[in-house]
């Protein structure tokens, strides 16, 4: 019955320090918008800026909502196949791709979000995990995911035939717009009743029942835009990575995107992205020591847990007095 | 019809590991309130465990058979002492995710130092060879495996169901301030009972040692199969995990006979339909 409480994750205060989070937003963005000018490998940022999109959908649901999902990169690795599998078989344009990717990863969240709400806590994770597993071998058996070798050679080709996906600057614009977009929509959602109503159900859900809200409903809700936001992050990674693999939909993914979140800070609204760049960060100096990388991540996660609940974002916000 | 009965035996072995994991699991989650996401690598570690002994100090199956359980089951109990007793009193959602963090830690360490393939290891002399039944052959060793474990549950189904200190368990689950209040060592209790799930989970493992071989990620996968099963059966009763282990065994071998392409799947599809139906789960108490 329980969902995470007051006192293991910062309580947003109910008073919503909106200019903080304008400021912070507006310095995110100018720092996204001079990152390719500064040398900095595009790759990697953009990359980074896929990963950080999930984390905030995934963020949505934890952090807001209460609800841990063990699975969410389903979503990620169904929008990356849907779409690599409309630009390359099907030769759709670019911004169509993006759109058939994200329905499908929408009625994928639609299906799976029913299923799982029925149970909470600890078994809505186990659930989750085991509806990524589930999927995770569907597509290792199904013939137009090419099994071990994945979708290669993925067209980037021109979106509304006039922005040139090859070209790595503007692809790097259009990834941002499109994280943008997505932190946007989901910040709008946090601060909106909807979102107020998402808080009551995690801090106790019998009251918000008694209160008459139908929980299920707005459960199921911030399911079905968490995961469709995480396939939106998946369709752009196609674009950055121009391959969708086995790796997108094994449930360690979806343990790096729990990571991504934890590190920086649940239930934080800029912490998914700080987490997403530290741990991407991480894999990419520490790709050289091999396995050591996964012993690192798992001595973050008990750190995380055991000393460091708030994560960055929230340790910094917490020392400022801000939420941010 | 060989063919069948050999998916039987082979689901019916893969059944007593589900029943062995998932009652380590319920007996864990019992006390703890956790779900003990390092099970996987716990058992892994079991089968590493019969690997070193037998490698490093000539200790063969039977005895590996006693010591691994209770190394690792003493690992288990200091790993609640250092770590998931700080827990207490959290969300369970961060019992799952140290635990995750933990076993990415033990799966890494064991992954730097031996790889990712298999480590062989021999079935014991005794236990070598088969049996004809007449309408089927039957390597012993398979068949050992699922009677040994069939008797190792129904013992720790009677430890805590039929036995004063079962009871005192089941009553320090319900309500520790009590039973404490009872004198009885409730701080005690649950690090031995953690030892005590985590014991279950290194006995598969060096069950499952000579069959499969001794993989760093031998428990990786599997522990996500074992979480189904545990949603299917609902964790309410220790003899529905038992029960419900060995069914699903059955079920996925008789699943690799009739449509093999469906065997990976069947236990997550089963799940997903036991959820529409019976959302608690089929001994699950409600919650």
């Amino acid at each position: 019955m329980s969902t995470i409480t007051q006192n293991s994750v910062p309580a947003p205060s109910t008073r919503r320090p909106v200019r903080d989070e304008m400021i912070a937003f507006a310095l995110m963005t100018v720092v996204l918008a001079v990152v390719p000018f500064t040398g900095v490998y595009p790759f990697f940022v953009m990359q980074g800026l896929c990963f950080a999109l999930l984390a905030c959908a995934f963020n949505l649901l934890i952090g807001y909502g209460g609800l841990l999902s063990f699975g969410h990169a389903m979503f990620l690795g169904t929008a990356g196949y849907v779409t690599a599998h409309a630009l390359k078989v099907w030769e759709l344009p670019p911004e169509l791709g993006i759109v058939v990717g994200t329905a499908a990863a929408f009625g994928l969240s639609v299906i799976t979000g029913l299923i799982a709400i029925r149970r909470q806590g600890i078994y809505f994770a186990m659930i989750t995990l085991a509806l990524s597993q589930l999927l995770y071998f569907i597509y290792l058996q199904a013939p137009f995911t090419h099994g071990e070798d994945g979708i290669q050679g993925i067209p980037q080709g021109k979106m509304f035939g006039f922005i040139d996906l090859q070209n790595s600057t503007t692809l790097y614009f259009v990834v941002l717009v499109g994280f943008l977009l997505g932190f946007l929509i989901i910040y709008r959602a946090i601060n909106s009743p909807f979102g107020e109503v998402l808080k009551a159900i995690r801090e106790n859900e019998p009251r918000a029942i008694s209160l008459g809200y139908k929980t299920d409903h707005y459960k199921l809700l911030a399911f079905i835009l968490s995961g469709t936001l995480a396939g939106f992050a998946g369709a752009l990674k196609v674009f950055v990575a121009q391959n969708a693999s086995l790796t997108d939909v094994h449930w360690s993914m979806s343990g790096e995107i729990v990571l991504m979140t934890l590190v920086g800070g649940l239930g934080t609204v800029f912490g998914p992205v700080v987490g997403a760049f530290v741990i991407i960060a991480m894999q990419q100096y520490l790709a050289g020591f091999g396995q050591w990388v996964t012993v690192i991540q798992g001595v973050i996660f008990v750190a995380c847990v055991l000393t460091f609940r708030r994560g960055i974002v929230g340790e910094i916000g917490h020392y400022f007095k801000r939420s941010l | 019809m060989q063919a069948l009965l050999a998916q039987l035996l082979v689901g019916l072995i893969n059944g007593s590991f589900y029943a062995l994991l998932s009652l380590g699991l319920a007996v864990i989650f019992g006390m703890l309130n956790i779900i003990n996401f390092a099970h996987g690598a716990l058992y892994m570690m079991g089968a590493f465990c019969a690997y070193f002994l037998l490698n490093l100090f000539g200790i063969g199956y039977w005895w590996a058979l006693i010591l691994a359980p209770l190394i690792v089951g003493a690992f288990g109990m200091l790993m609640e002492r250092t770590l998931l007793q700080w827990l207490s009193g959290l969300d369970h959602l961060y019992g799952l995710l140290l635990t995750f963090g933990v076993a990415l830690i033990i799966q890494g360490l064991f992954q730097n130092y031996f790889g990712s393939s298999g480590l062989p290891y021999a079935i014991p002399d005794e236990l070598r060879g088969g049996m004809n039944l007449g309408f089927m052959f039957l390597p012993i060793y398979r068949g050992w495996v699922v009677v040994f474990s069939l008797v190792v549950c129904l013992l720790t189904w009677y430890l805590i169901e039929r036995t004063r200190l079962g009871a005192n368990l089941r009553a320090a689950t319900e309500n520790p301030t009590l039973v404490r209040a009872f004198g009885i060592n409730v701080p005690r209790m649950i690090t031995l009972t953690y030892g005590l799930g985590v014991g279950l989970a290194a006995l598969a493992g060096v069950l499952s040692a000579p069959i499969n071989q001794v993989r760093p990620l031998m428990g990786a996968d599997l522990i996500i199969v074992v979480f189904a099963v545990v949603v299917i059966g609902g964790m309410g009763s220790i003899m529905g995990s038992i029960i419900t282990g060995f069914a699903l065994g059955v079920i996925e071998g008789l699943t690799k006979y009739f449509y093999p392409e469906a065997s990976n799947t069947v236990v997550f599809v089963l799940m997903v339909l036991v959820l529409l139906v019976k959302p608690s789960g089929l001994t699950g108490r409600a919650t």
